[in-house]
C-alpha cells in the first residue's frame, strides 16, 4: 500500500454531542482529506481526543490547523511529527487458513506480536496492532493466503516521551 | 428564583441588552411567546422568516449591536438559513433563536421537525440545542459572547418545545446569573505581536508604491477613526472594498474608492502595480483579486485580520498579524511613529503622481440620457446622492444596482453603507433596511433595489408599514436580472437566457401601495429630483419610487470573472489604458 505524505494532528475536543459532525463536517466543507480517524474519550470525562491524519497534499497544514481552531469545541490542536510521536493502530483480520497454510500464518502471528482471536476450520480471527508501517507490512504478507474480512481502527498517538514538549490538555 | 425556559429566555435576552427582535411566532416556538407580552423587548412581526434573518442583519451593521431572530421549528428555520449563511460570510453579529419539537419527539420525524443544527453548522459561527432548561440562562450568555468578540459572526440556539412550555416538567429551572462564559476552546486573540508590528512599520516607511487595502474588519472593529489616523501619518493612499464603503471618507484626498471586479480604475490599478498591500480586515475576495496568480505581482503583503485562518488562506503574507483591526492599527500607528512617523516615509511623490494621473484619465463615466431617451440609473444615483443627508443608510440588494450605488454614492460616514457582499443574496435591500431604520430611527433610511431582488422580499414593506418602521425604496427598474443580462450579453454572445422579467408585471407603484407605501413611477430625467424631494417629505410611511431605467445599460469598469485585473474593461467611450 503506498504510504500517502500525511500530518498527524491530535485534537482536543469538549465531550460533547455533534463534535465529531462538526470536525468532519469542516474537513469535507474545506476540501481536506482525513486518511484516518480515530475518536475516543480522555482520562478526563469532558474532554475526547481526535487522532486525525490528514492527506498532506489537499490542504497546508496551517490552514487545517486554524480552521480546526474556529470550531468552539475544539479546545487543542497538536502536530505529532512522526518522528517525535508513537503511533498504534490495531488491525482485526479473518484469513484463510487451510491445513498447509496454517502453520506459515502462525508463524507470520507469532514474529509481528500478533494474537489469535478465533478458530474455525478453515480460517483464523487474528489482531495485531503496532506502528501503520508494520501493520500494513503484516496486512500485505497475509494478504496472498486470501482475506476474508478485515479491520483497522486508523492510528491513535501520543507525544514521544523524550521529545514530549508543552502540555497538550489545557485543564 | 424559579422561573420558566420560555420567562428564561426573555429575561437572558433583556440582560443582554436586546431591545428589539424580529420574528414569526409557530407551534413549536409558541411558548417563548407568551412571556414576550410581559418583556421589555420589542417584537417586529415579519412577513417571512428570511426577513427576519436580514432585519436582524441590518440592525447590526447599523448599530453594531448584535442582532435576534426568533423564529419556530421546521420551515421557520429552513427560511432563516440564507440569512444565516449571509452573515457567516460578511461576520455580522446575529442570535437567532429556534424552535424546536419537544425533546423526545427529535428524530421521529415530528410535524415541523428539522435537524436544525445540523443544517445550519456550517453557516454559523457556532449553534447550540438546549438539552436541559437549567442551561438556558449560560447558553444565550455565551451565545452572545461567541457571535460579538473576535470575528463576529452568527450563533444559533434551538430550544426543544418542552424547555419554554411552563405545562412541561423539562421547562422549569432555578434562574441565575451566568457568570462568565463556559467555553475553553474559544479564546479569540485580539492583541497584536510586538515582533510583527515592528516588521510591519518597516515595510511600511521604506515602501515606495504602497497602498492600504481595506476591508470590512474596519467597521467590525469600530477602526475607521484609527484608519484614518493611520492613512494621514503614512500618506498612503486607500481602498475600500465593498464591505468597507463608509470606513474612509470618499471626499478624503487619500481615498480611492472601491477596487475589484466592478471597482474604478485607479483602486485596481494601484493595487495591481503596489510595492506594498497593508491589509487591514479584508480577506483577498476573489472579487477583489481577480486571477489570483496574477494578482498585485509586486506588492510585498502586510495582513492583519482577527481571524488566523483568513491569513495566508488564499495570498501568503510576508507579514501576517493576528489581531483586532482597530488595536492592530493603533500599534501600527505606534510603531511607525516610534521609527520617525511622517519624517521616516520613503520618497512616494511619484507614486502620488501616478495615482492622480490614472484618477483624471479613467474617472467613473456614463453616457448621459439622450433626448427621449431612457434614464440612466447612475443619472437617479447621483440625483438621491445629492438629495439626501449626508449620513443617510443606503442598503442594497445585489446585482447591477449594487455595483452602482457603491460607485456612485459618496460614503463619508461609517455604517452608511448596508449590503450583502459575501453571499450575495438578492432580496436583501428592503428587509436589511426595516432592521436598520429599526436600529437607527434618526436616520434616513433608503434601500436602492433593482427590480428582479426586489420581488423577492417587497412583502417585509407590509411589515415596515405595520410597525411604523419607514423606509424608502427606489428600485432601479430595468425589467431585466440586469447583472446576469450583462454577462450574457459580454459572455455568452448576447444569447439571452431566462433573465427578462417585465416592467410592468408587477405593477410596482400599484403593489406598493397595496402594501401602505406612497408609491410613484419615474421615467424621465426632469422627474427623477422632485421625486425624490417628495420622497424625503415622507416620514409616516414607506415610499417606493419605480425608476425606469435604461434596459441596456452595463456597469463599467468591470474584470471578467476569472480574469487578471490588468484586463479591467473600461465603459467604451474611454480609451483602453496602457498599465
Amino acid at each position: 500500500m503506498a504510504v500517502k505524505p500525511h500530518h498527524t494532528l491530535v485534537v482536543l475536543v469538549e465531550n460533547k454531542a455533534g463534535v465529531l459532525a462538526r470536525v468532519a463536517g469542516l474537513f469535507a466543507r474545506r476540501g481536506f482529506n482525513i486518511e484516518s480517524l480515530a475518536v475516543a474519550p480522555t482520562d478526563d470525562s469532558r474532554l475526547s481526543r481526535i487522532t486525525l491524519a490528514v492527506d498532506a497534499e489537499s490542504a497546508p497544514l496551517e490552514q487545517v490547523i486554524n480552521q480546526l481552531d474556529k470550531l468552539i469545541n475544539v479546545v487543542s490542536i497538536r502536530e505529532l511529527a512522526p518522528s517525535e510521536s508513537v503511533e498504534r493502530e490495531l488491525l482485526v483480520v479473518t484469513v484463510n487458513a487451510t491445513g498447509e497454510t496454517r502453520g506459515q500464518i502462525m508463524d507470520l502471528v507469532r514474529i509481528f506480536d500478533g494474537r489469535v482471536l478465533n478458530v474455525g476450520p478453515d480460517r483464523l480471527m487474528v489482531s495485531m496492532s503496532g506502528g501503520p508501517n508494520r501493520v500494513d507490512d503484516f496486512e500485505s504478507l497475509l494478504r496472498p493466503y486470501g482475506i476474508a474480512e478485515l479491520q483497522r481502527t486508523g492510528k491513535v498517538a501520543l507525544p514521544r516521551l523524550a521529545s514530549a514538549g508543552g502540555e497538550v490538555g489545557e485543564f | 428564583m424559579k422561573l420558566n425556559g420560555g420567562q428564561a429566555l426573555m429575561r437572558s435576552l433583556e440582560r443582554q441588552g436586546v431591545e428589539i427582535v424580529f420574528g414569526l411566532p409557530g407551534g413549536a416556538i409558541l411558548p417563548a411567546y407568551d412571556p414576550l407580552i410581559d418583556s421589555t423587548i420589542r417584537h417586529v412581526l415579519v412577513r417571512h422568516e428570511q426577513g427576519a434573518g436580514h432585519m436582524a442583519q441590518g440592525y447590526a451593521q447599523a448599530t453594531g449591536q448584535p442582532g435576534v431572530a426568533i423564529v419556530t421549528s421546521g420551515p421557520g428555520a429552513t427560511n432563516i438559513v440564507t440569512p444565516l449563511c449571509d452573515a457567516y460570510m460578511d461576520s455580522v453579529p446575529l442570535v437567532v433563536i429556534t424552535g424546536q419539537v419537544p425533546y423526545a419527539a427529535i428524530g421521529t420525524d415530528a410535524f415541523q421537525e428539522c435537524d436544525t443544527t445540523g443544517i445550519t453548522m456550517s453557516v454559523t459561527k457556532h449553534n447550540f440545542l438546549v438539552a436541559d432548561a437549567q442551561d438556558l440562562p449560560q447558553v444565550i450568555h455565551d451565545a452572545f459572547h461567541i457571535a460579538t468578540t473576535g470575528r463576529p459572526g452568527p450563533v444559533l440556539v434551538d430550544i426543544p418545545k418542552c424547555i419554554v412550555d411552563p405545562r412541561n416538567p423539562r421547562s422549569g429551572l432555578e434562574w441565575y446569573e451566568p457568570d462568565g462564559v463556559d467555553l475553553p476552546g474559544y479564546r479569540p486573540r485580539t492583541e497584536p505581536d510586538a515582533g510583527a508590528i515592528a516588521a510591519a512599520a518597516e515595510l511600511i516607511c521604506a515602501a515606495r508604491r504602497p497602498v492600504i487595502y481595506s476591508g470590512g474588519g474596519i467597521l467590525k472593529s469600530r477602526a475607521a477613526d484609527a484608519l484614518m489616523r493611520f492613512a494621514e501619518l503614512v500618506q498612503i493612499p486607500v481602498v475600500t472594498t465593498l464591505m468597507n464603503r463608509g470606513g474612509f471618507p470618499d471626499d478624503h484626498p487619500l481615498c480611492l474608492g472601491m477596487p475589484g471586479m466592478h471597482g474604478n480604475y485607479t483602486a485596481v490599478t494601484s493595487m495591481q502595480r503596489a510595492d506594498l498591500l497593508i491589509t487591514l480586515g479584508a480577506r483577498f475576495d476573489d472579487r477583489v483579486t481577480g486571477k489570483v496568480g496574477a494578482f498585485a505581482p509586486d506588492a510585498k503583503i502586510i495582513h492583519l485580520d482577527i481571524d488566523p485562518a483568513e491569513l495566508g488562506k488564499v495570498r501568503q503574507a510576508d507579514v501576517a498579524i493576528a489581531a483586532d483591526c482597530r488595536l492592530g492599527i493603533e500599534a501600527l500607528i505606534e510603531a511607525v511613529d516610534a521609527l520617525g512617523g511622517a519624517e521616516a516615509q520613503a520618497d512616494r511623490r511619484q507614486w502620488h503622481e501616478t495615482i492622480a494621473d490614472w484618477r483624471r484619465r479613467y474617472p467613473l463615466v456614463y453616457e448621459p440620457t439622450e433626448p427621449g431617451g431612457a434614464l440612466k440609473p447612475q443619472f437617479v444615483l447621483e440625483q438621491l446622492r445629492d438629495a439626501t443627508p449626508d449620513d443617510t443608510i443606503v442598503c442594497a440588494g445585489v446585482g447591477q444596482h449594487q455595483m452602482w450605488a457603491s460607485q456612485y454614492w459618496r460614503f463619508n460616514h461609517p455604517y452608511t453603507w448596508i449590503n450583502s457582499g459575501g453571499l450575495g443574496t438578492m432580496g436583501y435591500a428592503v428587509p436589511a433596511a426595516i432592521g436598520a431604520k429599526a436600529g437607527r430611527p434618526d436616520r434616513m433610511v433608503w434601500a436602492v433595489d433593482g427590480d428582479g431582488c426586489f420581488q423577492m422580499t417587497a412583502q417585509e414593506l407590509v411589515t415596515a408599514n405595520t410597525e411604523r418602521i419607514p423606509i424608502k425604496v427606489a428600485i432601479l427598474n430595468n425589467a431585466y436580472l440586469g447583472m446576469v443580462r450583462q454577462w450574457q450579453e459580454m459572455f455568452y454572445e448576447e444569447r439571452y437566457s431566462e433573465v427578462y422579467l417585465s416592467p410592468d408585471l408587477p405593477d410596482y407603484k400599484g403593489w406598493a401601495e397595496a402594501m401602505g407605501c406612497e408609491a410613484m413611477r419615474i421615467e424621465n430625467p426632469d422627474e427623477v429630483r422632485p421625486a425624490i424631494d417628495k420622497a424625503n417629505e415622507i416620514d409616516d410611511r414607506s415610499v417606493v419610487i419605480d425608476f425606469r431605467i435604461d434596459t441596456q445599460e452595463k456597469v463599467f469598469p468591470m474584470v471578467p470573472a476569472g480574469a487578471s485585473n490588468d484586463d479591467i474593461v473600461l465603459d467604451p467611450s474611454q480609451h483602453p489604458p496602457r498599465p
